[in-house]
C-alpha cells in the first residue's frame, strides 16, 4: 500500500517545526525559508495551512523538464529531483499548476517534497497530527488533491 | 501498430514514451535530423555557459530508446504521402506508418538584411550553433545580439555570463515586448544595463559587413558596433517545408483539431510545429514553448493510441532569469476589455507583480499575470488560471493586495475547513 503525507490544516497550530525538520533533513540546518513544506498563515481567521506537495499523478514538472532531471522514486510514487541533472531552467516551477516545486536562487536548481524517501521528517516533527504519513485510501489528503485536481480541466486526461 | 514520429524534441520524445506506456506491442519509430541522440533546445544555454557537457542536454538517458523499444532514425524527413502512408528520408528509405506524428518543430529566421548570412552570423538554436558560438566567443570580446525576444534574452544570459562584452538590439520599444509590459520590460532593461549589458530598444540593425574578419553592424540610429560575432534571435518559423503536396493543412503551423490530428487521417501534429488550441484565448496559435511542446506530445500519443483524449487548450506562459532577475508571464497577462487588473512595482527592489482578472461572469477568475523578482510557488498562477477558479471575496483582497495570492489560492481550491 501506498501511503502519502496527510495534511489537515484543521489541526496546524503554526508552530514550523516541520519547516525546521524539513530543512534540517535536507541542509542538515534549520532554515525554515528552504523547507519545502510551507505553513501558511490566514491573519485575518488566525488559522495556519500545512503545503507541500500532492505527489500528483500527472507529474507536470517531471514532463516538462528539458533534461530528464525529475524522476518519480518507484517505491514512494515522489516525484524527485536529481540536482546534478538540473539545470535550473524553471520550465517545471511554471508548469506545476499547484505551485510546489520552486527554484532556489542559491543553489540555482529547484527542489521539491521527495517524500525523505519514505520517511518524511515533517510528519514526525508535527506535534498535533496535522501532517500525517498514512496508506493512501484512507487520507482525506486524496479528497484535497482530487480536489485541487478537477479544478484542472487537463489534469482529466491522465489516462 | 506502426506509429512515426518526426522530430525528436521534447515533443516527439514525450509522444513515444507515452505510446509506449499505452501500448507495450506497437513499433515505434522516432526520427530525428540532427545526428546526435535526442536533446533539448532549452538545454543549450547551459552548456553554452558549461554547466552542462553536450549530454547534459540530451532528453533521456541513451539506453532509454533501446530499453523502450523505440527505434530511433537519424534522418531528415524530405516527404511524406499521406495516401499510401509512407515517408521518404533523405537517404532515400522508405518508412510506412500507421499513425504518424509530426512534431517537426520550428527553425530560426533571419532577418532580411544585408549581411544577415555572412558566416560570422550564427542562430542559436542547434547543439551546432552553439558548438560554434562558442568557439568563436571565448575569443573574443565584443558580441552584438539581434533580438531581445524571449529566446534573446534566454541566449543574453550566457552571453553575457560568458564574459564578453555584449550590445543587444531590439526593435520593439523594450525588451521582451511579447511576454512583458513596459513597466516589466522597462525595469528589466535597467536591471541589464546596470550588470553591463548595452541594450539598445527601439533600435533595427540595417545592415552587417565583414571586414578583416570583423563584424561591422550598422544601426538605424546611425550608430556602428563593431564585434566578432554577431548571434540572430529574431524570431522562428514551424518547420513545414517538407509537408508540401502531403494535402496536411497549414496555416501559421500545422492545423489540428483538439485531439491533435490534421486534416488528413491517421495524421497528427504537436509541439512547436502545430497550431494547437490556445487556453485563454480559444484561438489556434504556434505558442513555442517547451511546456505546450510536452503537453501536446503526450495529448497527441493518448490519441494515436486509441484514447479519445481532448486538449483543453495550453496555457501560454514564460518563465525567464535574466542575469538574476527572475521574471514570469501567463495567459493574458496583458489584460481583457472590461476586466479588472492590479499592480505593484517597485523600481528599487526590481520587483513586479500584475495580476488580471476576467469580466463579466469571470470577474474574479484570474485570467492573466506577469511578476518580476518571484519564485516562490509560481505555478499557481496557472493553477488558478487553468482551473478558472473563482476568487470571490479574494478578488477583492487580491486588487489590495496582489501579493496574497497563495493565501487565495490555499483558501479556493483546498479544503480548509471554511477559511474565508
Ligand atoms: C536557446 C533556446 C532556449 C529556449 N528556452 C526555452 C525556455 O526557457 N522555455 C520554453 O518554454 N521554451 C524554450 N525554448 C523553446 C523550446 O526549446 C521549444 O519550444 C521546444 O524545443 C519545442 O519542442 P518540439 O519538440 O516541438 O520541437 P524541437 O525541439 O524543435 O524538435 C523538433 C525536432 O524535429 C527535427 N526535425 C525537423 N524537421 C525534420 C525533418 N524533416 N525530418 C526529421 N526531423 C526533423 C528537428 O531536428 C528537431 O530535432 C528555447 C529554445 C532555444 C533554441
Amino acid at each position: 500500500m501506498q501511503k502519502s503525507l496527510h495534511l489537515d490544516p484543521a489541526k496546524c497550530t503554526g508552530c514550523l517545526q516541520c519547516e525546521m525538520a524539513c530543512s534540517y533533513e535536507k541542509l542538515g540546518e534549520f532554515n525554515p525559508s528552504r523547507s519545502v513544506i510551507k505553513v501558511f498563515t490566514f491573519h485575518e481567521e488566525g488559522r495556519f495551512a500545512p503545503y507541500t506537495c500532492t505527489q500528483c499523478d500527472e507529474a507536470w514538472c517531471l514532463r516538462a523538464c528539458p533534461v530528464d532531471a525529475i524522476t518519480m522514486d518507484m517505491s514512494t510514487g515522489a516525484k524527485i529531483v536529481i540536482d546534478d541533472k538540473c539545470v535550473g531552467c524553471k520550465v517545471c516551477t511554471i508548469s506545476c499548476p499547484f505551485g510546489t516545486i520552486n527554484y532556489v536562487q542559491e543553489t540555482g536548481k529547484v527542489a521539491k517534497c521527495d517524500l525523505c524517501g519514505g520517511d518524511p521528517e515533517c510528519a514526525k516533527a508535527c506535534p498535533t497530527e496535522a501532517i500525517t504519513y498514512i496508506d493512501a485510501n484512507a487520507t482525506g489528503y486524496d479528497r484535497m488533491k482530487a480536489f485541487a485536481e478537477k479544478s484542472l480541466p487537463s489534469a482529466n486526461t491522465s489516462a | 501498430m506502426r506509429h512515426v514520429i518526426i522530430g525528436a524534441g521534447p515533443c516527439g520524445v514525450v509522444a513515444a514514451e507515452t505510446l509506449r506506456k499505452q501500448d507495450p506491442d506497437s513499433t515505434i519509430i522516432l526520427i530525428g535530423n540532427e545526428p546526435i541522440p535526442p536533446y533539448s533546445r532549452m538545454a543549450i544555454p547551459y552548456f553554452l555557459m558549461k554547466d552542462i557537457d553536450e549530454a547534459g542536454t540530451h532528453l533521456r538517458s541513451d539506453d532509454f530508446y533501446d530499453t523502450h523499444n523505440i527505434q530511433y532514425l537519424g534522418h531528415a524527413v524530405e516527404n511524406v504521402d499521406t495516401d499510401l502512408k509512407v515517408l521518404t528520408t533523405d537517404d532515400g528509405t522508405e518508412i510506412p506508418y500507421d499513425k504518424l506524428l509530426i512534431a517537426a518543430g520550428s527553425k530560426p529566421l533571419l532577418p532580411p538584411i544585408e549581411g544577415a548570412d555572412l558566416p560570422n552570423v550564427h542562430n542559436c538554436w542547434t547543439i551546432e550553433d552553439a558548438r560554434q558560438i562558442a568557439e568563436r566567443s571565448h575569443s573574443c570580446l565584443e558580441v552584438v545580439l539581434m533580438g531581445a525576444g524571449f529566446i534573446g534574452c534566454i541566449i543574453l544570459e550566457s552571453l553575457a555570463k560568458m564574459g564578453v562584452n555584449l550590445t543587444v538590439i531590439e526593435m520593439g520599444d523594450r525588451m521582451v515586448p511579447r511576454m512583458l509590459d513596459d513597466k516589466a520590460g522597462g525595469l528589466l532593461e535597467k536591471w541589464c544595463i546596470e550588470k553591463g549589458v548595452n541594450i539598445r530598444t527601439s533600435t533595427r540593425v540595417n545592415s552587417i559587413k565583414e571586414e578583416d574578419d570583423v563584424m561591422i553592424v550598422e544601426l538605424d540610429n546611425g550608430e556602428t558596433i563593431q564585434a566578432c560575432t554577431v548571434i540572430s534571435a529574431t524570431g522562428v518559423k514551424p518547420n513545414t517545408e517538407f509537408l508540401k503536396g502531403s494535402g496536411i493543412e497549414v496555416d501559421h503551423g500545422i492545423v489540428v483539431n483538439t485531439n491533435m490530428q490534421t486534416n488528413v487521417a491517421n495524421v497528427y501534429a504537436a509541439g512547436d510545429v502545430a497550431q494547437g488550441k490556445d487556453f485563454s484565448t480559444g484561438n489556434y496559435e504556434v505558442q513555442a514553448i517547451q511546456p505546450t511542446a510536452t503537453d501536446h506530445g503526450r495529448i497527441a500519443a493518448l490519441n494515436m493510441a486509441g484514447h479519445l483524449v481532448e486538449h483543453n487548450g495550453s496555457v501560454n506562459m514564460n518563465v525567464l532569469d535574466t542575469l538574476g532577475l527572475i521574471s514570469h508571464s501567463f495567459g493574458l497577462w496583458m489584460g481583457v476589455e472590461g476586466g479588472d487588473s492590479v499592480d505593484i512595482y517597485n523600481e528599487e527592489a526590481y520587483k513586479y507583480i500584475n495580476l488580471r482578472f476576467g469580466a463579466d461572469k469571470e470577474e474574479d477568475v484570474l485570467v492573466g499575470a506577469s511578476t518580476l523578482g518571484m519564485t516562490q510557488h509560481i505555478g499557481v498562477i496557472r493553477g488558478l488560471i487553468e482551473g478558472k477558479t473563482h476568487l470571490g471575496v479574494w478578488k477583492s483582497r487580491l486588487m489590495k493586495d496582489p501579493t496574497r495570492l497563495m493565501e487565495a489560492y490555499l483558501s479556493c481550491t483546498q479544503e480548509l475547513d471554511n477559511v474565508v
